[in-house]
């Protein structure tokens, strides 16, 4: 009998990922609410040692491989180790992290437990004692809930990372850790060449402030004041698809219905019109801000504070504003 | 080198998406259908290959009739041959029974490399390509930027924030493409080209000529499927910000530290 809910967990740089611990607050929840267990697989390299502390997040158990082949996420170390523990664990619900890798993990393992899967989840429920899920659709034009087939276990889900409620660590509460053994293949095909990053930068997709430009910034050098507002407000820099299109930002900062959908607490949107593309890309942002110089932008009928201003002469006034109320706090 | 593009057909991003009277789908009248802008990146990808090293390119879709248009594009930006996979029970297929007629219908086209994009712009399912993947048991590539093929390898970037990853695999193998728009700028069908597209072969296929049957795939096979659409709660415009630029940019950092409390 499928019981209890099992979070998978992603160990990166020798600590869980913030989206993890949400994950694994959800994962309390929704275990609360059928009143069964909470469970984690933690896989990775140094993952044993770090384990227990899940328990701060509600995990009750934590299975964990640890090996230094499992540092880096590769489909064909995972996804057979994982699938080794759950068909042990036969669990209800199974969650995990809607990040690139988390994804991956998450229809590959679908694919071989014949499971069915909602990705990018941003609300889940237990409604007669079987998971319910909302994602947005049509990146965000709607919302759609899914339900599982009756008996069909697990039920399985994607968490998007910024949306689920994290809890607040409990540290008198540990985790107990398993360490089952399990098979890796001896070989893998799928290779990391080479990885290249850059030291502090904020992903997008969990950034919680987000400061983005379009084409109103007429050029690529004026992205300065915009780099220079995201990094004293320790956030990210975005962009509207025609910033992206000219070549002044990197693709990987365009946000919208082909870009990255992001949720971060706070979107400050300079120069830009509010296109629906770009709008299905930003709309669940909890607050926006608009700068644009033309009052009937329809990103204005979004914003929950405009500014009809030139972006020019109102980002550095309002940089110099935000340097004040850092300074006095 | 044979490529095979996984191709989905959607409604143009400018679409205003209307719930239908039974609470869970979509209204399609009046709908401009486009492929999927991924999958369109796709396509390209496929096609400087083909440029590049030579490739014979067969798009393949899932989808009603219409979806034939998408592929006619497809042909007439430069691949080779079409296969639509159109069978009233492939309907209401899940995630997975969607990739089993996927995965089934490749059993019968030779591949070295597939390609798809890392989500259909419609349900943003985010799965299919993958589980494609896993059910043929090869490889998987995300969110490839650039890619090259050399001495029966497959590479691909990807670009993590301000950075980048560098991944290979043996073929076979699929790729999955994000990026924006400004990565692989599609080309156009040329006059020529969509002339042409006409001649090219496009086979059409029912479940039963990929060896599937209806209870493997279709509405009674799915595991999950969506119970109720809804439309988000529409944002309210908020206030607008008075005063003069340096009032203006005073006001802004009150609000967002005293109202909003996100500064
Ligand atoms: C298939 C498809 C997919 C797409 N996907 C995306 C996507 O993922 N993301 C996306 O963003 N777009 C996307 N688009 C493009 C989208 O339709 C718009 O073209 C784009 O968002 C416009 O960008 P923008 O707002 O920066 O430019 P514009 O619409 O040109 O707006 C510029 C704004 O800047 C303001 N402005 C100019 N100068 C100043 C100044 N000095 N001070 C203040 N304000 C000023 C203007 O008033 C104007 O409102 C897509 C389009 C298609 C067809
Ligand atoms: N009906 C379909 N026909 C062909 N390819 C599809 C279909 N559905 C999904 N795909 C492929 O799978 C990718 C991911 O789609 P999805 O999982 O629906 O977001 C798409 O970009 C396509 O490459």
């Amino acid at each position: 009998m499928a019981h209890g809910v099992c979070v998978i967990t992603e160990f990166r740089g020798g600590a869980f990922r913030r989206v993890s611990l949400e994950v694994a607050s959800e994962g309390r929840r929704l275990a609360d609410a059928l009143g069964e267990p909470l469970t984690a697989i933690a896989l990775g390299d140094g993952v044993a040692a770090a384990a227990a502390a899940l328990g701060q997040y509600g995990v009750e158990k934590v299975y964990a491989v640890d090996q230094p082949r499992l540092k880096d996420y590769l489909a064909e170390t995972y996804v057979p180790a994982v699938a080794e523990i759950l068909q042990t664990l036969q669990p209800k619900v199974v969650l995990a992290a809607a990040s690139v890798d988390g994804k991956d993990l998450s229809a590959r393992l679908a694919a071989r437990l014949g499971a069915g899967l909602a990705q990018d989840c941003t609300e889940l429920k237990i409604e007669g004692g079987a998971l319910q899920a909302k994602r947005p659709v049509y990146a965000g034009k709607d919302l759609a809930w899914y339900a599982w087939a009756d008996g069909a276990f697990p039920q399985m889900a994607s968490c998007r990372p910024n949306v689920m409620d994290c809890l607040m660590p409990d540290s008198s509460k540990q985790a107990a850790v398993e360490t089952p053994a399990v098979t890796l293949p001896a070989e893998t095909r799928t290779r990391v060449v080479s990885v290249e990053a850059a030291a502090g930068k904020v992903d997008l997709a969990e950034a919680q402030i987000i400061v983005s430009g379009g084409r109103g910034m007429k050029g690529p050098e004026h992205f300065a004041i915009i780099e220079e507002l995201a990094q004293i407000l320790g956030g990210a820099v975005g962009a509207s698809r025609a910033a992206v299109d000219a070549g002044w930002r990197p693709h990987a900062d365009q946000v919208g219905q082909t870009g990255k959908v992001v949720t971060p607490t706070l979107y400050i949107a300079c120069g830009i019109s509010g296109a629906i593309q770009h709008l299905a890309g930003m709309g669940s942002s909890k607050f926006i801000v608009a700068v644009n110089k033309d009052p009937d932008a329809p990103i204005f009928s979004k914003a929950d504070y405009g500014v009809v201003e030139d972006l020019f002469q109102f980002v550095p006034a309002f940089i110099e504003e935000v340097k004040k109320l850092k300074a006095a706090c | 080198m044979d490529v095979v593009v996984l191709l989905k057909q959607v409604p143009d991003t400018e679409t205003v998406i209307k719930i239908g009277p039974d609470g869970k789908s979509i209204v399609t009248n009046d709908i401009k259908w486009v492929i999927n802008p991924y999958d369109e990146y796709a396509v390209e990808a496929a096609l400087r290959l083909k440029d590049s090293q030579g490739a014979h390119v067969t798009i393949l879709s899932l989808g009603p009739q219409r979806a034939i248009e998408s592929i006619r594009s497809a042909l007439a930006m430069g691949a080779d041959q079409g296969v639509l996979v159109d069978d009233p029970a492939t309907e209401g297929s899940d995630a997975l029974g969607k990739a089993r007629i996927l995965a089934a219908a490749l059993k019968g086209i030779p591949f070295d490399l597939i390609v798809g994009g890392h989500r259909a712009v419609d349900d943003d399912e985010n799965q299919v390509g993958i589980m494609v993947a896993e059910l043929l048991a090869v490889p998987h590539l995300a969110l490839a930027v650039a890619l090259t093929v050399e001495n029966g390898q497959v590479r691909i970037d990807r670009p993590i924030e301000g950075a980048k990853l560098t991944l290979e695999a043996p073929l076979p193998a699929m790729v999955t493409f994000g990026g924006a728009h400004a990565v692989w700028n599609p080309r156009y069908a040329s006059l020529p080209g969509i002339m042409k597209a006409k001649k090219k072969p496009l086979e059409v296929k029912k479940l039963a000529d990929l060896g599937l049957t209806p209870d493997q795939v279709g509405a009674a096979a799915a595991k999950v499927k969506v119970s109720v659409l809804e439309m988000p709660t529409p944002r309210q415009a908020g206030v607008k910000v008075e005063g003069d630029t340096a009032g203006k940019a005073r006001e802004l950092v009150r609000l967002l530290h005293e109202e909003a409390k996100v500064i």
